[in-house]
């Protein structure tokens, strides 16, 4: 962890009553900054916060948008809940996935591209719509929309 | 008669997130007025009276969760649920994104009737746009004093946090939220204690939805009588519908409460494609699906439950007649069971065999005996957990069976008469 994030911790747990409550705050510095959360840094973030680093993983594991794993410069998560998929998303899945050679979850191996499943975004009127480094698109009717 | 939006009435104005342009429509004014001509036991006291009741999904009646806050706690919180997740729902990022700050206002007025000096906005972590614009108009209400430790240079002190969660649906339950906030796994608590006793950081909570809280400077400005005079007494206001699927154009439109089902489809252009109603879930992802003989039902808390479906936040999913129930629930269900959080047996083990049963009903490979269990394993679930999930989870197959019961068979039968949704690997 660079002495940047860990002051920028140090600044975010003196928001809240408690240490703890900076760990989500902490983690998306990490996830934000580096692209994903390495066991290294984890644990790096739970001994600042004063937590065990087994505790801040049962934390960081619970949610879908903190990575463990490396991801691609660029993250496209295409929503396939109920609306999206009745609107032509797992159409839209495959054609991206041809784009890039991979497979939903998978980074191409430039690791440009990270392609995932993502459940519901609250964008049922933009169906069928996905997340671009977590931006907003849809309706998306080509998947070359998604790399303009 | 046009109907005037009250919540929503500012989408198109030209940079409608600036504070500039909020005050000068009106915004902050009943603040303004509460703070310097009304007791917060007043603004408490219209707020009751107005009816208002949760928009979340429970309809809980706002003024009364406001007043089992004790006086005298020294310390208390609001947190403000915009986690928005359901499948169907999207009214609070549409609302956040036209008008954030008419939830600040909300929250601040909130704040000042119940006495809290911290807030915290817990928005879901994918919507980075809305947190960003909640973040600004945050620190624009600063600016202006509307925000900090004397507002409007009277004694009264609060501070709004945007809180981002990171994807996980049962952070919108409202005891998940607080475990969110609070740096631990957001697994539901056992209750009681409720919230309002013990909530975040051990200290009393109100917990309110975007809309709801955005329905309170309206209520303060105009009036508990105006309020009441928009739809159903028993629960009156506007409401945010909205709505998606197969309809025309899908969208958020802001009706009274209590409007009619078939009158929210046509506002949204009908169903698309000059094809006939299949079936509609009324209320997201967690409410039982309607038939086309039932949609002039009118949409609210009430009329609903007396036939057996809910409002929940107002998401309604429009399918055309090409969908197959079961291919919904299939993914309904697929939804459920990701997004349960563990803690319950009932629900943990519950919503992976509802999912697994209605994979082999979809694919046509289910024995007699899969319906009898598909029942028996849902009505396991409902009633059994510390959350809503598992109701939540438990419904739609039990509703659906009852309600469609032809589609079920033709799948037993092993001969779907519908579309298939593009299975594409």
């Amino acid at each position: 962890m660079t002495s940047e994030t860990a002051t920028k911790i140090d600044e975010l747990a003196a928001r809240y009553p408690t240490r703890r409550a900076a760990l989500l705050p902490a983690l998306w510095a990490v996830q934000e900054g580096e692209g994903w959360i390495s066991k290294a840094d984890l644990a790096a973030v739970a001994d600042r916060l004063g937590l065990a680093a087994a505790d801040a993983e049962g934390v960081a594991s619970f949610y879908f948008l903190f990575s463990r794993v490396p991801l691609g410069h660029t993250v496209i998560d295409v929503c396939d809940s109920l609306i999206c998929q009745q609107n032509g998303a797992e159409r839209l899945l495959h054609d991206v996935c041809a784009r890039l050679g991979i497979r939903p979850g998978e980074t191409t191996a430039d690791g440009r591209y990270t392609v995932r499943r993502q459940e519901c975004i609250a964008a049922c009127h933009q169906a069928p719509a996905a997340q671009v480094d977590l931006e907003y698109r849809g309706p998306i009717t080509d998947a070359a929309q998604l790399f303009a | 008669m046009t109907y005037e939006p009250v919540l929503l009435r500012r989408v198109g104005l030209e940079r409608a997130q600036d504070i500039d342009v909020y005050e000068r429509s009106g915004g902050y004014a009943a603040l303004r007025r509460a703070v310097t001509d009304l007791t917060a036991e007043a603004v408490m006291a219209e707020v009751i009276a107005s009816n208002l009741r949760g928009r979340g999904g429970a309809g809980f009646p706002t003024g009364r969760k406001w007043s089992f806050i004790p006086k005298d706690a020294p310390q208390k919180y609001l947190a403000v649920n915009a986690d928005e997740s359901e499948p169907g729902t999207f009214n609070n990022r549409v609302l956040i994104d036209a008008d954030p700050h008419l939830l600040i206002e909300g929250i601040l007025l909130c704040c000042y009737a119940v006495g809290i000096a911290h807030a915290y906005i817990y928005i879901r972590g994918e919507n980075v746009p809305g947190a960003r614009a909640l973040e600004r108009a945050v620190a624009q209400a600063r600016a202006r004093g509307y925000v900090g430790p004397r507002i409007l240079g009277r004694d009264f002190a609060c501070e709004i946090h945007v809180f981002r969660g990171a994807g996980a649906y049962i952070c919108g339950e409202e005891t998940a939220l607080l475990e969110s906030i609070e740096g631990r796994r957001p697994q539901p608590r056992s209750r009681p204690p409720f919230p309002a006793v013990v909530g975040l950081f051990g200290k009393p909570t109100v917990i309110n939805n975007v809309e709801t809280l955005a329905c309170v400077p309206d209520i303060v400005d105009r009036g508990a009588a105006w309020f009441k005079g928009i739809g159903p007494e028993a629960a009156p206001g506007p409401k945010l519908y909205c709505l998606s699927g197969h309809v025309a154009a899908p969208g958020v439109y802001e009706r009274p409460m209590g409007t009619s089902l078939r009158e929210l489809i046509d506002a949204a252009g009908g169903v698309a494609g000059e094809r006939a109603l299949g079936f509609v879930i009324p209320g997201a992802a967690a409410s039982t699906a309607l038939r086309p003989d039932e949609i002039d039902v009118a949409m609210d808390f009430d009329s609903l439950r007396k036939i057996g479906t809910e409002l929940g936040a107002g998401g309604i999913m429009v399918m055309d007649e090409t969908v197959c129930i079961v291919d919904a629930l299939e993914r309904l269900a697929r939804f459920f069971r990701h997004e349960s959080c563990g803690k319950c047996v009932p629900c943990r083990e519950g919503t992976v065999w509802q999912h697994e049963i209605l994979k082999r009903i979809q694919a046509g490979r289910a024995g007699a005996t899969d319906l009898p269990l598909l029942r028996t394993v849902s009505e396991q679930i409902g009633g059994k957990t510390l959350c809503a999930l598992g109701d939540f989870a438990a419904s739609p197959p039990l509703g659906a069976m009852r309600k469609f019961p032809e589609e079920f068979d033709q799948h037993l039968r092993g001969s779907c008469s519908k579309r298939q949704v593009d299975a594409v690997a």
